[in-house]
């Protein structure tokens, strides 16, 4: 009995350390990983295939989440539309990861190159984020692959500032300190002593890059700037029903409820890692 | 109670030095956004000359109207140009609109501001109540709704929020209009057609402020002076006030300021899904016309207006928190 009671207690005080936020979280979002990954299996119909007698049709056993303007199947075209989302979300986050570590690691660790490096991370950061987007896209011509080009782009700063800012702290310690002193090289501090103590905080950052994404590649495709039609992603699904609203509102709810439930997902899973990796960050962000 | 008081005219000229030194610090960076919003719409591909030439035009025209444009240029000519230009305020000419870019700028930042203006009221109306009271009872049943309310709202696009908004208050409930903003509609005009999308811009927006709140709270709530404040038997209310919120502002602060450049940023969408003519909407339409020069001026002007918003956070630091050193 009393056995128990402390298993319960350590079991709840594991749970409000992290550990359970990071389950439910993940939980929550890998649900849509996995839809992405097994789209064809998923989707009732083919999210290209249109159809002037099912046009407008409210959800129903036919189709789950009704059907839009051209009479597709809005559950089918929802299913691929998480393959955009998450193609553009770990895209930007594997290239703004390794970028902005890089730059971060170099800034922190050498004063001179500190001020350049930095002072082009600020003006980057100077520009509202969709709006830089827009304007790269602009540039670039939307397409899919530019928009991981311009998000990347946007959120590698927020990744610099964030390794930078440990770094300053980290290279003051004694074993950094120590290793100078050994004789060892630059880079090889770099990367062997001061990389591993970055990993924390740039874990929980990517996290929140990842739900930053999803939400900004949604913006992106709803304005025209983004995915194109008629490959359908969550933005432009929700831009096609935005005219027929009243007539269709499937067409403004469900689109939204996914990327909700994804990025709803990602924000407890970096709430909770935050918590486990790095106490002392503890209700910052 | 401390050792030395602080003699105020020095203080004013340390402050008065630390503003000089601010303003200068913000010259690179000023340059550096400017060479950006420049090269960034020079990789563009297409000729601006086509926007006033049909492509089939004879050879000596077309050169004609590139030279007018000054594109025959080498670049980092054209990069001194329009450089001096923007010196001058003179941020080049619409290629749709036909006229100036700081003209079509100007006309369209009211509508943006008193949307940033609205949605900062909307999310610190909600964020700090419940960034107060959840630091009051941490981990109670309310502090946990309330932050389930606040990750709700970050987690969802705020376009789409907003158009969830105008499904039941405007098509259902017929409250308030769908969209459109009308000049000159006087102040209950300006305000209903404000009213959704301030709303839509602001709830996402809270999440930020009212976690650093919370988390700002609990951290000066376990100082000693407050619990002093408490032992000498002062209202709770006077000591929640006075000597905690005062104390925690200056964090919050900071988040106010990423907040305003997010709801910046949160604009651009809201004014597509409400049809308000703001920048968001004159970048936008621009995009799709592919008038640069408006959308270069545009990214100019905004960041510039953000790091000016930046200076003016940091320099109120200084009024909540006379503890802060300028040197």
């Amino acid at each position: 009995m009393k056995l128990q009671t402390d298993a319960r207690s350590r079991l709840r005080a594991a749970f409000s350390g992290g550990y359970g936020r990071i389950v439910i979280g993940a939980v929550l979002t890998l649900t849509i990983v996995i839809m992405a990954l097994v789209a064809p299996l998923i989707a009732t119909h083919d999210p290209f295939q249109t159809s002037v007698r099912t046009r407008f049709e409210s959800p129903s056993g036919a189709h789950l989440l009704g059907t839009d303007e051209y009479g597709r199947d809005v559950f089918s075209r929802i299913v691929y539309g998480a393959r955009v989302s998450m193609f553009v979300g770990v895209g930007v986050v594997l290239i703004s990861t390794v970028v902005g570590t890089i730059i971060g690691l170099f800034a922190g660790y050498f004063r001179k190159l500190d001020n350049i490096l930095m002072r082009v991370m600020d003006a980057l950061m100077a520009f509202p984020s969709i709006l830089l987007a827009i304007a790269i896209l602009a540039a670039l011509g939307p397409r899919t692959s530019n928009v991981i080009v311009a998000l990347s782009i946007v959120y590698t700063p927020r990744t610099a500032r964030v390794v930078r800012g440990k770094v300053l702290s980290v290279r003051e310690e004694d074993y950094v300190e120590s290793a100078r002193v050994v004789g060892l090289g630059n880079l090889r501090i770099i990367f062997r002593y001061i990389l591993p103590n970055v990993m924390a905080p740039l874990i929980v950052q990517a996290t929140f890059i990842l739900a930053l994404t999803i939400i900004a590649e949604a913006g992106l495709s709803f304005i025209g700037a983004g995915t194109p039609p008629p490959t359908p992603s969550w933005g432009n699904i929700l831009a096609d029903g935005r005219p027929h609203m009243y007539r269709a509102p499937w067409m403004t709810i469900f689109p939204g409820l996914f990327i909700m439930i994804s990025v709803l997902g990602l924000n407890i899973v970096g709430d909770g890692l935050r918590d486990v990796l790095d106490p002392r960050l503890k209700g910052s962000q | 109670m401390s050792a030395r008081k602080p003699d105020p005219g020095r203080r004013r000229c340390v402050i008065q030095s630390y503003i000089i030194r601010r303003l200068l610090q913000m010259v690179p960076i000023a340059l550096l956004v400017s060479i950006i919003s420049f090269f960034l719409i020079q990789v563009s591909p297409g000729d601006p000359s086509t926007f006033f030439v049909s492509p089939d035009a004879p050879p000596a025209e077309i050169e004609r109207v590139r030279e007018r444009l000054g594109v025959d240029q080498p670049m980092m000519v054209q990069f001194g140009r329009w450089l001096g230009g923007v010196v001058q305020g003179d941020l080049g000419v619409s290629f749709f609109q036909r006229r100036p870019v700081v003209e079509a700028y100007f006309s369209a930042l009211p509508v943006t501001l008193m949307l940033a203006l609205g949605g900062l009221l909307v999310a610190l109306i909600l964020a700090l109540p419940i960034g107060i009271l959840s630091a009051l009872h941490p981990n109670s049943w309310g502090d946990r709704i309330a932050t389930l309310f606040v990750f709700s709202g970050i987690s969802m696009p705020n376009f789409w929020f907003g158009m969830l908004l105008i499904l039941l208050f405007a098509v259902n409930l017929g409250w308030l209009p769908a969209q459109g903003f009308i000049r000159g509609a006087g102040f209950v005009g300006v305000f209903r057609s404000l009213l959704l999308p301030s709303l839509a811009l602001g709830y996402p927006n809270a999440a930020l402020i009212a976690r650093m709140t919370r988390s700002s709270m609990l951290e000066v709530l376990r100082q000693d002076y407050v619990q002093t404040a408490r032992a000498k038997g002062l209202r709770a209310r006077v000591v929640m006030y006075r000597h905690a919120f005062m104390n925690a502002i200056n964090p919050i602060l900071t988040v106010v300021g990423l907040v305003i450049a997010a709801l910046v940023a949160g604009s651009v969408v809201i004014e597509t899904v409400f049809n308000l003519p703001g920048i968001g909407r004159l970048v936008v339409n621009s995009v799709m016309r592919r008038d640069y020069p408006v959308i270069q001026g545009s990214l100019l002007l905004t960041a510039m207006m953000i790091i000016g918003v930046n200076l003016v956070i940091d320099l109120l630091y200084a009024v909540f928190d006379p503890r802060i050193r300028y040197d």
